[in-house]
């Protein structure tokens, strides 16, 4: 079973009185516990159908089913709930509130879900460890460099175990060494933790990366590679 | 960490904008407080003033307060002594009494036919032991004491007069009284004009005992008696008294009860024009006036007696009150449109600052009434602090203000009072003021979250 399914979504922008269309008739299947990237030139839509698989838009037509639900028939506190539990989001931007500090970063999510405070404190010093910054738990994101501000937003996605992480050029940010090394923490999580990332960029180190790559170009797929092959069920 | 501790730190994000728009706040709470401490006082002293005055309730004959002061005598109260007893010894009303005390009011003519002038007067024919009983009361502790009545342990024949009675009857150098330019000789042909006619003269002379010498203070009160026949009584004025209001000042004499009720009543069962209670506490009054309409249907039935409170006695008390609460009213809600305006500024601010953080909580789950509850709680928590702290700064100054030894006249006042405000020691004041500027924090937030949680996700993502 997929993990997302696009089928016939079209989605346009008005700027003004001309109608800007992003994205038209994309059909898309995104497998599970994979990583899939979202590849093309500046302008291609790839942002848009980031967003969409996201469930932070809507498009004005077509189906999008995510981790099994029809998120389109969802109503906004709805799909709000359906963020919380099934996807995390990875910012180019990093996006860290900055009054909470490391810890309380990464717990937010899991307050938003209702986990226990016992089981929050034991996820989320796992997850500091995970992304080696459980020195830095009590540091608020100003006091933390780039890198490791990525890294606290790596592990407040991967906070309530969603079944997808949605990552907007999380390196975009980042010096090459510092990138890589994101990188290569975000593809040993999503290999550990057997859920599906789904990136957008159009960097070459994180295409080479990808179990699958989808191309886009003026709103359309021009292209899908799948590199790896189907799980064994 | 609640919706509260974030509200927290996100108001001491930016510090001084916090600290600005609490400033505003705190003004606001403190001028508001300040004002209703002032105007409180204000209330509370006309009250006292008033309460001493002419007591909490007088029991007056049927039509005395619309109709009495043309002709007094004719609505005096017979048996007043047994209504009295009645009262003080009721067991309903007496442990609210502080005191019960009759009081005689009189029209008349003064006269000081040594100078050969005279003028029309309002007397007062007043129990003094009563009358330094209701001097006395000081309910709400206002500094000093009530002061004593100078009729006290005077002879039977003694009275006060107004200063401005005092000046027509041009006793103002025997009487010591400041202030008191010797009158244009029009004037004095005026106030010559005004004198008592001879067989009135004769009356007087005849009442004082002929041949005797006259005190330099000795005036003649001419007044109608029970049956319309002229009555005088010869008075030794003993003091000239300010009394505030100069109409009042202008006409009045005060003298013993027993003296008036010569005057008017002579060898008649003696009658009063007004039974006068005073209660321990004013907030007594609604059971007091219920108690005492128990006895009007009950006991006091044949007495054909109505009931009127210090208020309706004393009809400037509510326009003063009333006065004072319309410009509270004004003061606060101009303060109030301030607040709403700088707390909606400032959470507009907010809202525009922090709208890819908005985005992200959008993005990670956070509902829309969770954003609108973050900023409304910076709303309430800002109302909150700058009523906490508003308060405290009006006790701090109205402290400073009490202690300062700064004083005014109030209308109808002789002698200067301390000016003070009264902040502490009024709960109700405060709880108000406080709940009134976090309502209007939280509603000035309202809109601003509103907003915010309205905010597009994506757009929100993207705002640079």
């Amino acid at each position: 079973m997929s993990s997302v399914t696009l089928k016939k979504v079209s989605k346009h922008y008005r700027l003004g009185s001309v109608d800007v269309p992003a994205l038209s008739g994309i059909d898309l299947d995104i497998r599970p516990q994979r990583f899939t990237v979202l590849s093309g030139p500046s302008g291609s839509g790839k942002t848009t159908l980031l967003n969409l698989i996201g469930c932070i838009d809507r498009p004005d037509s077509g189906e999008l089913l995510v981790a099994g639900e029809n998120v389109l028939a969802l109503g906004d506190n709805a799909l709000s709930d359906f963020r919380a539990r099934h996807i995390g989001f990875i910012f180019q931007n990093f996006n860290l509130i900055p009054v909470l500090n490391a810890f309380e970063n990464i717990e937010y999510p899991l307050r938003l879900t209702g986990v226990a405070p016992a089981e929050r404190k034991r996820r989320v010093d796992e997850l500091l460890a995970a992304v080696g910054l459980a020195d830095r738990a009590r540091n608020l994101p100003g006091q933390l460099s780039g890198g490791q501000r990525q890294r606290v937003a790596i592990a407040r996605a991967l906070a309530t175990n969603p079944a997808l992480v949605m990552a907007d050029e999380p390196t975009a940010n980042l010096d090459s060494h510092t990138g890589a090394a994101i990188l290569e923490l975000m593809r040993n999580l999503q290999r550990e933790r057997r859920m599906s990332f789904v990136f957008s960029s159009h960097d070459p180190n994180v295409l080479a990366m990808a179990d699958d790559a989808v191309f886009i170009r003026d709103g359309h797929i021009t292209g899908i590679e799948q590199r790896t092959p189907e799980l064994a069920a | 960490m609640n919706a509260f501790s974030l509200a927290l730190r996100n108001l001491l994000r930016n510090r001084r904008r916090s600290l600005t728009t609490l400033l505003a706040m705190i003004i606001g709470a403190s001028a508001i407080l300040l004002f209703g401490g002032y105007s409180r006082n204000i209330d509370l002293g006309l009250e006292t003033g008033f309460v001493r005055g002419s007591g909490h309730l007088q029991l007056q004959h049927r039509d005395y307060f619309l109709y009495g002061t043309g002709n007094p005598a004719a609505y005096g109260i017979a048996g007043y002594s047994r209504i009295v007893t009645e009262l003080q010894r009721d067991p309903v009303l007496a442990p609210m009494l502080n005191v019960v005390t009759p009081s005689l009011s009189i029209g008349g003519i003064a006269g000081n036919f040594n100078a050969g002038v005279s003028r029309t007067v309002f007397g007062s024919g007043v129990d003094v032991a009563g009358q330094n009983t209701l001097y006395q009361w000081n309910d709400y502790g206002f500094p000093g004491v009530g002061k004593t009545s100078p009729l006290t342990g005077s002879s039977a024949d003694a009275a006060v007069i107004g200063t401005g009675v005092a000046r027509v009857l041009q006793l103002c150098a025997p009487l010591q009284v400041k202030n008191c330019p010797a009158a244009q000789t029009s004037t004095q042909d005026a106030a010559q004009g005004t004198a008592a006619p001879d067989d009135i003269a004769a009356l007087s002379a005849q009442e004082a005992g002929q041949g005797e010498p006259q005190s330099a203070t000795r005036i003649e009160l001419l007044a109608a008696n029970a049956h319309g026949a002229p009555n005088v009584a010869g008075l030794n004025v003993i003091k000239a008294e300010a009394m505030g209001v100069k109409e009042y000042d202008d006409m009045a004499v005060l003298l013993h009860l027993e003296k008036a009720q010569q005057l008017i009543y002579g060898k008649e069962d003696p009658k009063v024009t007004a039974i006068v209670l005073q209660l321990k506490h004013t907030s007594q009054m609604p059971a007091a006036r219920a108690r005492l309409a128990e006895l009007l249907t009950g006991p006091l039935q044949g007495f054909d007696l109505e009931v009127h409170d210090f208020a309706t006695l004393n009809p400037q008390y509510g326009q003063i009150t009333g006065m004072f609460a319309a410009i509270l009213g004004f003061i606060a809600i101009l303060i109030g449109g301030i607040v709403l305006f700088t707390v909606s500024n400032t959470m507009s601010m907010a809202v525009v600052e922090r709208t890819v953080e908005i985005g992200t909580l959008r993005a990670m789950g956070l509902r829309r009434v969770g954003i609108r509850r973050l900023f409304v709680c910076e709303g309430l928590l800002l109302g909150a602090l700058g009523a906490v702290l508003g308060a405290l700064v009006a006790l701090a100054l109205a402290w400073l203000i009490n202690h300062a030894g700064l004083t005014w006249l109030p209308p109808g006042n002789v002698e200067p009072v301390p000016l003070t405000v009264r902040v502490w020691g009024e709960p109700a004041m405060i709880i108000k003021t406080a709940l009134g500027l976090m309502l209007v924090a939280t509603l000035s937030a309202w809109w601003p979250a509103r907003r915010a949680a309205r905010l597009d996700i994506v757009d929100a993502l993207r705002h640079v």
